[in-house]
């Protein structure tokens, strides 16, 4: 059975629905993240389970128990904030050792853990600062270390790299990563952020307007979107409607058909080869490895991606090309 | 555990309106009496119809709008060049602007008796006028920690600096600059700052008394030493014209939020 | 911030010219601001300085510590004590029901229209103090006023009878609070509103309750703030002369009250003893001012 899951859960503020029929379980050691854009209501989820929000209806289990109706404190969820919320007037050590003092452990317990724990998240020498004096990398590592301390049986993440540049962020999402293996904790990172989602997690968990939209293993959501809205928003799908599949292709459907721009592959344009398609190069986009063509093809456009190898391999605007697309790689959607 | 939180917080407020209303009511309630025979609003005819009121009320209002006009004119451009050439001075200044609060009006008051007195180097208790120019000084310094403080709020509120240039590199004077584009922008503040200046200097006591002058204040403290229901009526005028001016402040304090957006 | 103008001018230019033109810009500069100089000079610090070097002069202008002695006479120490009760005493009443009220309007979970309403009249009450304050409470708990009558007629109770008068330390310091709860309201919601509901979310994520946060957050973080409210309230009390002259007259015998009967000449006839008197309010006033001062930079540098 599943550690934890969630039945039908819906939220209301005043008449506005913010989620809507939200269902999943997730397995013990799992790390599991919430995708979506801004406001789609992944924090109002999280706040559900983490027991700052009443559902308006539904059930939250934790290992078998209904948790809806219990208090926060009484949880056993830890949390981590995405303005970290360190308490202002506590230093690192009295900050990652509250959590254990609200336990009423014993002081040399409580030591011996926050030492331990602030060795794992490297902030070894930082003990004595106060949060002010600290780098917003290092706040992070705090509010993480002192919701692990605790040893919650879930740990809640809320964009917790949202505010930290590029590098920063990079380094920390591995460390997050292996704290949560070594420890074999259950986790659920929320983030609107693609790449770090197909970078972290065991499974995503697609949002769009309090939906779960599409769940799935990170390579699976990525590679076989079930919805428009996945497609657009996982990657840089080209989205046809049905007339457009229609012209271009001679295919009948009744969604719209997604194409990765890399699948499209670009011959040269006296090929003669079967089933490929004329087009004509409208304008480039350099990308670092890959090059981004904007081609167009009976009206319409379709972006295609091609490895950067070498300088002369550029196609200039105008350019005659014959695409070919394989079958497998074109996914109806709904 | 909730609801009982909010039960406190409902007695509370409830504790606290009584404390606040009780004295008001009582007192309206009290100026309501001078007829015998019934409730009247007597106490007021009297007291509005007393050329003593009307003599002191006048006087003290001159004075507070004396005093908001001469206070604008030393704190905005103060502010402002603080702001725009001199910000290594900004806190000595509102140090200097704060010692109000810590120096007591008394005080204050009982060093220019010392300093200014008629066999003083500047004898400025010798004659009437110059005695009103030093209490008129006097509700200055009292207004000051307002004026300056909503006006600096206001100015930092807008880009002084950017709207000056920008004015500068349009061609626009000093003068032009200051009345056109930075007083606009800070009406909201400065009037703020009047109106609690106003509210301060009205009945304002202990100034007025020890320089001698007949000011409101003095003479509220005589009637209420002499008269029953009159202090009463009195304490209501007061509060209203207290309450009128704090409306107006947020009346323009509401007025100001969307144009310091546009700004 | 970084580079301001005035410094632009006095970087070092080549060329007599530039540095002439840079000094008579600062000169400029400083012209600007004379006239706010001159104010505070001629207005605020000269009375104020003068006094206190009469605090250390007799009458002939010598060099004395007598009129500062004189202030440790049991007549003038008592003065200073009662004033010290009433302003510590309206100063926690304030600081203790402000807090209150200010916590149940912004955290209490009541209506929205509460906390607007709230701090309009804070804003009229704090500035209702003075002579048409006691004029009020006169009216409300003096022997005549409505309380004290309905309470007789109703209650069978009789406030008077207790030992209770409007002119006591009591009757003051109820008075007082007519002005400092409200101040502090205002002072400290600022603080209060710097609580983000995250760390009471933090504390309850972490097993802690409603006990535990008030008693290791909120109360801590806002520590400062209060004693800093405190102090500050202190101080006005401390130097209120209106309100406890139109309803005492002389009879309480408060520091204020004394310095102002002494001015008019009423009681010391000793000029010398009074600026001393004048001396000790503004250390009185003047240490707690800075104990606010001190405290609130405390209270913004622990924010994150
Ligand atoms: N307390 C509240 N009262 C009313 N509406 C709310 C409240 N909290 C959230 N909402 C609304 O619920 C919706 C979802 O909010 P939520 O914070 O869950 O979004 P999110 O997915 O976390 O977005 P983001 O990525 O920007 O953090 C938003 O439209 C928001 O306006
Ligand atoms: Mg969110």
């Amino acid at each position: 059975m599943a550690y934890l899951t969630i039945n039908n859960l819906h939220k209301r503020f005043d008449d506005h629905v913010v989620v809507h029929d939200f269902n999943m379980s997730i397995e013990q050691g799992e790390f599991v993240t919430f995708l979506g854009p801004s406001g789609c209501g992944k924090t109002t989820v999280l706040r559900m389970i983490a027991g700052f929000e009443t559902p308006t209806s539904g059930r939250i289990c934790v290992g078998g128990e209904d948790i809806t109706q219990q208090a926060a404190q009484k949880r056993g969820i830890g949390m981590v904030f995405q303005s970290y919320a360190l308490f202002p007037n506590m230093n690192v050590t009295q900050n990652i050792g509250f959590g254990l003092k609200m336990r009423k452990c014993p002081a040399d317990d409580i030591k011996r853990k926050v030492a331990e724990v602030i060795k794992l998240v490297e902030l070894t020498g930082k003990e004595n600062h106060y949060p002010h004096e600290l780098s917003g990398g290092q706040r992070q590592r705090v509010a993480l270390a002192r919701a692990l301390v605790v040893e919650p049986r879930i740990l809640l993440l809320d964009e917790p790299l949202s505010a930290l540049d590029a590098r920063i962020r990079k380094n920390l999402r591995e460390q997050i990563r292996d704290i949560q293996r070594r420890l074999g904790l259950t986790t659920i990172f929320v983030t609107h952020d693609q790449e770090e989602a197909l970078t972290m997690s065991d499974r995503i968990f697609v949002m769009n307007q309090g939906r779960v939209e599409q769940e799935g293993r990170a390579e699976i959501v990525y590679t076989e979107p079930a919805t428009e809205f996945v497609a657009r928003f996982m990657g840089n799908y080209n989205l046809l409607g049905a007339a457009d599949t229609n012209r271009l292709l001679g295919l009948n459907i009744s969604g719209h058909l997604a194409i990765r721009p890399e699948s499209i592959h670009v011959l040269d344009g006296h090929s003669q080869q079967d089933g490929t398609l004329a087009g004509t190069i409208r304008q480039h986009q350099l990308l670092g490895n890959i090059i981004r063509y904007q081609i167009e093809s009976a009206g319409i456009t379709l972006q295609v991606d091609r490895l950067n190898r070498t300088a002369s391999d550029l196609m200039p605007a105008g350019t005659e090309v014959r695409l070919q697309i394989s079958r497998d790689d074109m996914r109806e959607v709904r | 555990m909730k609801s009982t939180s909010r039960l406190g917080a409902w007695v509370a407020i409830a504790i606290g309106t009584l404390y606040f209303v009780l004295p008001l009511i009582a007192t309206f309630e009290f100026s309501l009496k001078m007829n015998r025979d019934g409730y009247s609003f007597e106490a007021y005819k009297v007291v509005l119809a007393d050329p003593g009121f009307q003599a002191t009320f006048g006087y003290s209002t001159l004075m507070a709008v004396l005093t908001i006009i001469v206070g604008i004119l030393l704190v905005v451009p103060t502010a402002y060049w603080i702001q725009l050439k001199l910000p290594r001075l900004r806190p000595l200044v509102e140090f200097i602007t704060l010692l109000p609060l810590v120096i007591p009006a008394i005080v204050i008051v009982f060093g220019y008796l010392k300093l200014y007195n008629s066999s003083s180097w500047l004898p400025l208790t010798g004659n009437e006028r110059a005695t009103d120019l030093l209490l008129m000084c006097s509700y200055v310094t009292l207004a000051l920690p307002y004026l300056y403080r909503s006006v600096d709020a206001g100015l930092r509120a807008i880009d002084v600096r950017t709207l000056t240039e920008a004015a500068e590199s349009l061609g626009a004077s000093w003068p032009s600059i200051l009345l056109q584009v930075i007083f606009p922008n800070v009406k909201s503040a400065i009037l703020s700052g009047a109106f609690l200046t106003f509210a301060v200097v009205i009945g304002e006591f202990t100034m007025a008394s020890l320089l001698g002058r007949p000011a409101f204040g003095p003479y509220l403290q005589l009637i209420g030493a002499n008269r029953a229901y009159e202090p009463s009526a009195l304490a209501i005028i007061a509060f209203m014209v207290t309450w009128a001016s704090m409306g107006l402040i947020q009346v323009f304090a509401r007025n100001a939020r969307p144009a310091r957006k546009t700004a | 911030m970084s580079t301001s103008p005035d410094s632009l001018t006095h970087r070092p230019e080549p060329g007599a010219g530039q540095i002439r033109k840079g000094l008579t810009l600062s000169a400029l500069n400083w012209l600007g601001v004379a006239p706010f100089f001159l104010f505070a000079l001629l207005f605020l610090i000269l009375p104020t300085a003068t006094l206190m070097i009469g605090a250390f002069q007799d009458a002939d202008g010598h060099f004395t510590l007598g009129n500062i002695a004189k202030l440790f006479d049991d007549s003038i120490l008592s003065a200073y004590w009662i004033s010290f009760e009433v302003s510590a005493a309206s100063a926690l009443g304030g600081t203790v029901i402000g807090l209150a009220l200010a916590l149940a309007a912004i955290q209490g979970g009541l209506p929205q229209w509460i906390r607007p309403t709230l701090m309009t009249f804070s804003g009229v009450a704090s500035n209702f103090a003075g002579i048409p304050l006691s004029f009020a409470f006169l009216s409300t708990l003096g022997r005549m006023g409505l309380v004290t009558v309905l309470l007789r007629n109703y209650a069978d109770f009789d406030l008077y009878g207790t030992g209770f008068s409007i002119l006591s330390f009591l009757g003051l310091t109820l008075t007082y609070l007519y002005f400092q709860i409200p101040l502090m309201v205002l002072i400290v919601t600022p603080a209060i509103d710097g609580l983000r509901a995250e760390w009471r979310e933090a504390c309850e994520s972490l097993g802690g309750n409603s006990v535990a946060y008030w008693w290791h957050i909120a109360l801590p973080i806002l520590w400062p703030s209060i004693m800093g409210s405190a102090l500050l309230l202190f101080a006005n009390a401390f130097g209120a002369v209106a309100t406890a002259y139109a309803l005492t007259g002389s009879s309480l015998n408060i520091v204020p009250i004394l310095l102002y009967a002494q001015i008019r000449g009423d009681v010391l006839h000793d000029q010398n003893l009074g600026y001393a008197l004048a001396l000790g309010m503004i250390v009185v006033t003047g240490l707690s001012n800075a104990g606010y001062i001190w405290l609130r930079s405390r209270a913004e540098r622990g924010r994150e």
